[in-house]
């Protein structure tokens, strides 16, 4: 029979390739979406874009002979001063307006990761039983959403921050609550088409809980939608705390986030530029970059876009 | 198709029902209060007015009182402005609010989706490309950075249009808070709708059209438009959503007498009434809309009517 295919030999020439590890390898779901993002150019930018901004906001500090609270008297309401060490000038308090917009990323993106943490828990707890019990409780959970999506949920948010105090902590988990509804339904559509497939059956048949099964067997095949709506989260989460901190309910003085820092830049824009471009800058670009990769992952990760 | 509508409003009340209550519960529940200020007020005046405001009833009575009279039309008093009653402070600046709010959506919906279309059509040309990084732009740059742009650029440096205030029936007044509020609408619905209409363009019935000769122009009007729509459609709710908020901003930056002027200093000033009346009138305004949206979704997709 050996002969008809020729089937034998390629296998066999294989098999003695791979002992001498030469054998042509085969390509991983997971190398296959690397090597499609790494073709996109605009997502390998922003990577790059974005890891700047992390460094500059964490590292840049250290490099400065101002801090974010240190105010210069000799120096108020300067534009850029090399010699003083003022690399983009001063605020109307002789804060150094370099280190200060470092802050401001930090503070940034600091929300910006709690609050997409908080929001992607919710969203995948909340999509995955919605999705994994079906029927009436699925209806009236992903009734809830549409309640939730049809509200006008800042002005909670909005609400909520004015009345229990600038907790920070109370920002970060408000945002989050804001933002996970779009994540519940992502997650419950997924959870719907996981949950007929044998693997779950079989571990139904040996007798597992749902909740095991929820966590142990559906989440982790979520990673996927999960991963690419989360960064499309992060991005919508910058933008409201930066609303939040323009209306002046953000962080609190001497602290700053990148809406504050706009926002006391915005009114003095024409007599003093650099207090509103530095900023706006950052947050664009950052903005920019975040948007452009989750694109990126969407298409890498996503093969059914194509 | 009745039978739905009556179904969609139904369904509406008491979506509306809970709302008002999470609103009014969230409030009261909060530490500090509307006479809370630099002084303390001598407690006798304190009891008064609280009195006069049924503040110092149970809040479960509070709460059945302000629901009935919100069903009566009855936003209650405001307890900062004390010459105003709520609803004499809404009725004033919702006329404003509204033409702004709609004059964007409406603008910012064509726009967008002229813009979307154009996009798939000319799919990985120079329109495409330049279309797709104004959305981009549209998009990332938040509406208060937009706003300080608008007003330094054309407000101050070119002298273009006013850079702030209102004057009743001025056109000019309205250019840039209009465009701010236009642009992140415009993109977002130009976004969805490049996405599907490229899906929609690759479809089998949209080749079908192509290889019986029909022109570009007709399989376009004919069938792509109508099924690359829904998504669209359904994003008309929460965009009007965003728009509001948006409109939170615009109206505090240009100084523009909409009811959300108020909104935050009511908020700061635990002005209950005010505070509960404006989100309230936020909500019935995006409740409405969704019940449009869903029509107009039932219409467009005969699969939802039926369900």
């Amino acid at each position: 029979m050996a002969g008809i295919t020729g089937k034998d030999a390629v296998l066999t020439e294989y098999a003695q390739r791979l002992e001498t590890l030469d054998a042509p390898k085969g390509r991983s779901l997971t190398q296959d979406a690397v090597r499609r993002l790494a073709r996109n150019k605009a997502a390998v930018v922003s990577i790059f874009v974005v890891v700047f901004i992390i460094l500059f906001a964490f590292v840049g500090p250290y490099f400065l002979p101002w801090t974010y609270d240190k105010i210069d008297w000799t120096g108020i309401r300067k534009p850029p001063n090399f010699e003083a060490g003022h690399f983009v000038g001063t605020d109307q308090n002789g804060r150094d307006m370099l280190a200060r917009i470092m802050q401001g990323t930090q503070m940034s993106l600091i929300v910006a990761g709690v609050a997409t943490l908080v929001s992607v828990c919710i969203g995948i707890i909340y999509g995955a039983v919605a999705g994994y019990f079906g029927g009436k409780v699925d209806a009236v959970m992903m009734r809830f959403v549409d309640i939730m999506y049809a509200l006008p949920y800042i002005l909670f948010v909005i609400i909520l921050v004015v009345m229990f105090g600038r907790n920070p902590v109370l920002l970060f988990v408000g945002i989050g609550c804001l933002e996970w509804l779009t994540m519940a339904r992502i997650v419950r559509g997924q959870t719907l088409s996981i949950k007929e497939r044998e693997f779950v059956e079989a571990a139904k048949a040996g007798g597992a809980k749902p909740w095991t099964i929820i966590t142990r067997h559906i989440v982790p095949n979520l990673t996927g939608p999960v991963v690419i709506y989360s960064t499309l989260t992060i991005p919508e989460i910058i933008l409201t705390e930066s609303f939040l901190s323009y209306l002046g309910l953000g962080v609190q003085e001497p602290q700053t986030s990148l809406g504050t820092l706009i926002s006391f830049g915005s009114p003095v824009a024409e007599t003093l530029p650099w207090m509103l471009i530095g900023p706006a800058v950052v947050l664009v670009s950052l903005l920019l970059a975040l948007t452009y990769i989750g694109d990126g992952l969407r298409d890498a990760l996503d093969p059914k876009d194509r | 198709m009745f039978g739905y509508v009556t179904r969609r409003v139904l369904s509406a009340i008491p979506i509306a029902l809970i709302a008002v209550t999470a609103c009014f519960f969230i409030l009261r529940l909060a530490p500090g209060g509307p006479f809370d200020g630099e002084r303390a007020l001598p407690p006798t005046t304190l009891a008064n007015l609280r009195a006069h405001y049924n503040l110092d009833l149970p809040l479960i009575q509070q709460y059945f009182i302000y629901v009935w009279r919100l069903l009566q039309g009855d936003f209650g008093p405001s307890m900062v402005y004390n010459d105003f009653t709520v609803a004499e402070m809404l009725w004033i600046g919702l006329p404003f609010t509204l033409m702004l709010g709609f004059s964007a959506f409406i603008i910012g919906t064509i726009v967008g989706l002229v813009a979307g279309a154009l996009s798939a059509v000319n799919q990985n040309k120079w329109p495409d490309y330049v279309l797709v990084l104004l959305v981009m732009i549209g998009l990332v740059v938040p509406n208060f950075l937009m706003a300080a742009i608008m007003q330094l650029v054309f407000g101050v440096y070119l002298d273009w249009f006013p850079a702030g205030g209102w004057q009743a029936g001025s056109i000019p007044h309205l250019v840039l808070p209009i465009t701010v509020l236009v642009l992140p609408h415009a993109g977002r619905t130009a976004r969805l709708m490049r996405g599907s209409m490229i899906e929609v363009l690759g479809t089998n019935y949209v080749r079908t059209a192509k290889s019986k000769g029909l022109g570009q122009r007709l399989i376009l009007a004919r069938h792509a438009i109508k099924p690359a729509l829904l998504p669209v459609v359904s994003y008309l709710g929460p965009g009007l959503s965003y728009l509001l908020t948006g409109s939170l901003v615009v109206e505090q930056v240009f100084a523009l007498p909409g009811i959300g002027k108020y909104f935050i200093s009511a908020a700061l000033n635990r002005d209950y009434g005010l505070v509960l009346g404006t989100t309230i009138l936020y909500m019935f305004i995006i409740l409405a809309v969704n019940l449009l949206v869903d029509i107009i979704y039932a219409w467009l997709d005969p699969k939802v009517r039926y369900s």
